[in-house]
């Protein structure tokens, strides 16, 4: 029976194959892509959304992808797993879409991930920062297009240690979920590895959404760590920050926020010169590298025409996903002799694919991570901006950074020794040059 | 343990209680007349919130002197109250007394529903944020720490006013008297010839725009953001039902009683804080259902 079915699988496998081949060029090209378009994760999928939005247009107006226009289909993530699973099934089986982009919860990613295999459908993880979904299984449909938690947490430690390689002591506040559970597991991993004697003088995970952190703050008043580390982000972020600075505890102590580019604008005044910030990436509006280029700052006006906003990083991510598309399709189109390859034909395309979106290029390894180089940097006050902006930043080597193939990330930051530091290349910028 | 934290501990949960209690105390004013639970308070607490951080955004951006946040804050309760807790009785409870509870619970669960996608399409997604009031204040250190006054004095003050003010108003007014004769019998009470249906409308509004006024004084030391209205409405079912329902006393020793078990909690047990309420509420429960503070009554026939 078991051969039986092989055969049969075989067959149809064939039977489509053969079929992709005499694709023709269709109509449009249909992506998917989840994001959170209410609940408080939607400080992201909005402005996702909107560059999205503004980017397939711009796509188009030149054509599309090998002359096929892009038509986005979109999933509000903020209506539940459950529901995100049964549009992506919808999207996949009765709208026929080419590609999915999916999602910005980790959680969904983990759901999401095998049923992309199920239904042989190209999925990008565009947002998501679990790292471990392709340390625990292997996929041939799920590629992600930007860095993990891993990567992003480690050069977090790795920055921590360059510029404040004296401190004693550091205290968490993280949301009560699987993010902040997480992110903590890696930066602590880290840290204990690369600086053994440091002390970890309280953990807070109070819960996600928490309108008050007041009681948290008169205990780390009292305990004075010289760094106090959040993962959190959006709202709960922005609330600690201004909770935290408002009382004073933003000058005993440094903050070290690996989200915290998402929040700079909103934060104002509120987060003060000195503190350390993270961008999931090198995701900045100001990018060193990139200020100077007129697309980018094109862009970056245009989107704040639309939004009101300045670009954050889940835009980043969203170019990225977008730019992966093209040049996956681009790839397959040339291998096929120039003409529109079947769906088999992009998904082997994007072996080892690198592609540029708003940042530095990406590129994807075998297995199907995609690796990115990592920005972070320290709070200023900079004159055109009543907002803090960066300044000492560091660029790290994404292939330094991020796991290497086939390793679990808590055991191999696990054997990370206080060598490593010096060991990792460091680009640095500062804001004005 | 040190009488420092003691007293650090002590702090953070008296501000933290006030505002809990703000909210709680309309929740339960409304359940004791109107015999309503009233999901959609969640929403109220919210859209006082939103008005106050979206008001004092604007008029202190064209320059306005930055102490209009105070009396904004009774602005956005009244505006709550009025705009919103007014129509909502008139039009759609007024329909349900007579209908059962889990009707009425559904009812007010779906305007809960309609009112968060309204925050949506009126504010957006982004926080807002708005301490005008906070800043004005300025702080204080104490044991070494420090705090703001607004939230260690100016909001524990302005509980404990409305507390007297509530209990003064419905024992010393004619229409305190009037819904304390309503709640008690409300047949009799018509019978004598007192508008029911006024009674109920005034205690909605005054029930509502207690929750805006308590949107309105967190939203200086918080983000407004989407969702805070569920949360908000989920951890005062938990004061009411541990009060007792309909309790104003016992809704003001109940967040108490949450407050600084929450804040004790952050001192002693971090991993505890979030299930301190629903511990609480738990004890009380298993050892008096009717609540705290909740009498047994007898059954009308």
């Amino acid at each position: 029976m078991r051969i039986g079915l092989t055969a049969a699988a075989c067959a149809t496998a064939l039977l489509t194959s053969a079929a992709a081949y005499a694709a023709d060029k269709p109509a449009e090209l249909k992506i998917g892509i989840t994001a959170f378009l209410s609940g408080p994760a939607s400080v992201f999928g909005e402005p996702a959304k909107a560059a999205a939005e503004m980017m397939i247009e711009s796509m188009n107006a030149e054509g599309g992808i090998g002359g096929v226009p892009i038509k986005a289909f979109f999933v509000d993530e903020g209506a539940g797993g459950e529901s995100v699973l049964a549009e992506y099934r919808r999207l996949v089986q009765d709208t026929q879409v080419d590609a999915m982009f999916a999602s910005i919860s980790s959680g969904n990613c983990n759901k999401v991930a095998p049923l992309a295999e199920d239904l042989k459908v190209l999925n990008f993880m565009w947002d998501c920062g679990t790292q471990r979904i392709f340390e625990e299984n292997s996929y041939r449909y799920v590629f992600r297009t930007q860095a993990n938690a891993t990567p992003e947490m480690l050069s977090t430690v790795l920055y921590l240690l360059k510029t404040k390689p004296d401190f004693n002591s550091i205290a968490v506040v993280n949301q009560d979920y699987a993010w902040g559970r997480d992110s903590w597991a890696i930066f602590s991993t880290a840290l204990k590895a690369l600086k053994p004697d440091v002390k970890v003088v309280a953990e807070f995970f109070p819960k996600f959404g928490t309108p008050d952190f007041s009681t948290e703050i008169s205990r780390l008043q009292a305990l004075r760590p010289d760094v106090i580390l959040s993962t959190s982000w959006g709202g709960d972020l922005d609330t600690f920050v201004r909770q935290a600075s408002q009382r004073g505890l933003t000058n005993s102590s440094t903050l070290v926020l690996p989200l915290a580019e998402s929040s700079l604008e909103r934060l104002g005044k509120a987060l003060p010169p000195g503190h350390i910030v993270g961008t999931r990436g090198d995701h900045y509006f100001l990018h060193p590298e990139k200020k100077a280029d007129s697309d980018f700052t094109a862009f970056v006006d245009a989107f704040r025409d639309k939004t009101g906003a300045y670009p954050i990083y889940p835009v980043f991510h969203m170019s990225q996903a977008l730019s992966a598309l093209k040049g996956a399709y681009e790839k397959a189109i040339a291998a096929n002799g120039g003409k529109w390859p079947g769906r088999e034909q992009v998904v082997d395309a994007m072996a080892g694919l690198s592609f540029k979106g708003l940042g530095r290029e990406v590129t994807i390894r075998e297995d199907n991570q995609g690796v990115e180089d990592m920005l972070l940097g320290t709070t200023i006050e900079a004159e055109g901006y009543d907002f803090a902006v960066l300044d000492d930043m560091m660029m790290f080597d994404g292939d330094q950074v991020t796991t290497p193939v086939g390793k679990v990330s808590i055991e191999w930051l696990g054997t990370l020794s206080p060598d490593f530091l010096n060991g990792v290349n460091v680009e640095m910028f500062k804001h004005g040059s | 343990m040190n009488a420092q934290l003691f007293a650090l501990a002590m702090f953070d949960g008296i501000a933290y209680a006030a505002l809990v209690f703000m909210v709680a105390v309309g929740l339960t004013l409304i359940f004791g007349v109107l015999r309503i639970l009233n999901v959609a308070h969640g929403s109220f607490y919210a859209i006082g919130a939103y008005t106050a951080a979206s008001i004092g955004g604007a008029i202190f951006a064209a320059g306005f002197s930055p102490w209009l946040a105070f009396p904004l804050l009774f602005v956005a309760a009244a505006l709550v109250g009025i705009l919103l807790g007014g129509p909502i009785e008139r039009l759609l409870l007024r329909r349900i007394y007579a209908k059962e509870d889990a009707l009425q619970l559904l009812v007010t669960f779906a305007v809960f529903m309609i009112l968060e996608d309204v925050q949506r399409l009126v504010w957006g997604v982004q926080p807002y944020f708005e301490a005008t009031a906070l800043q004005q204040l300025g702080n204080l250190e104490v044991l070494g720490v420090f705090y703001t006054k607004y939230q260690l004095i100016f909001l524990p003050i302005v509980a404990v006013i409305v507390l007297i003010g509530l209990r003064l108003f419905l024992r010393r007014t004619l229409s305190g008297k009037l819904i304390l004769a309503v709640t008690e019998d409300r047949e009799t009470a018509t019978a004598m010839g007192i508008d029911a249906d006024k009674v109920y409308l005034l205690t909605f509004i005054v029930g509502a725009a207690l929750a805006g006024f308590g949107g309105a004084l967190a939203s200086a030391t918080t983000s407004v953001v989407p969702g805070m209205g569920a949360d908000m409405i989920v951890l005062s079912f938990a004061v009411v039902a541990t009060a007792g329902l309909g309790q104003i006393e016992g809704a003001a020793v109940t967040a108490l009683l949450i407050g600084l078990g929450r804040s004790f909690a952050v001192y002693l047990m971090p991993e505890l804080e979030v299930l301190i309420p629903y511990l609480i509420m738990l004890l009380v429960l298993l050892v008096r259902p009717e609540g705290l503070f909740g009498a047994v009554r007898t059954r009308k026939i």
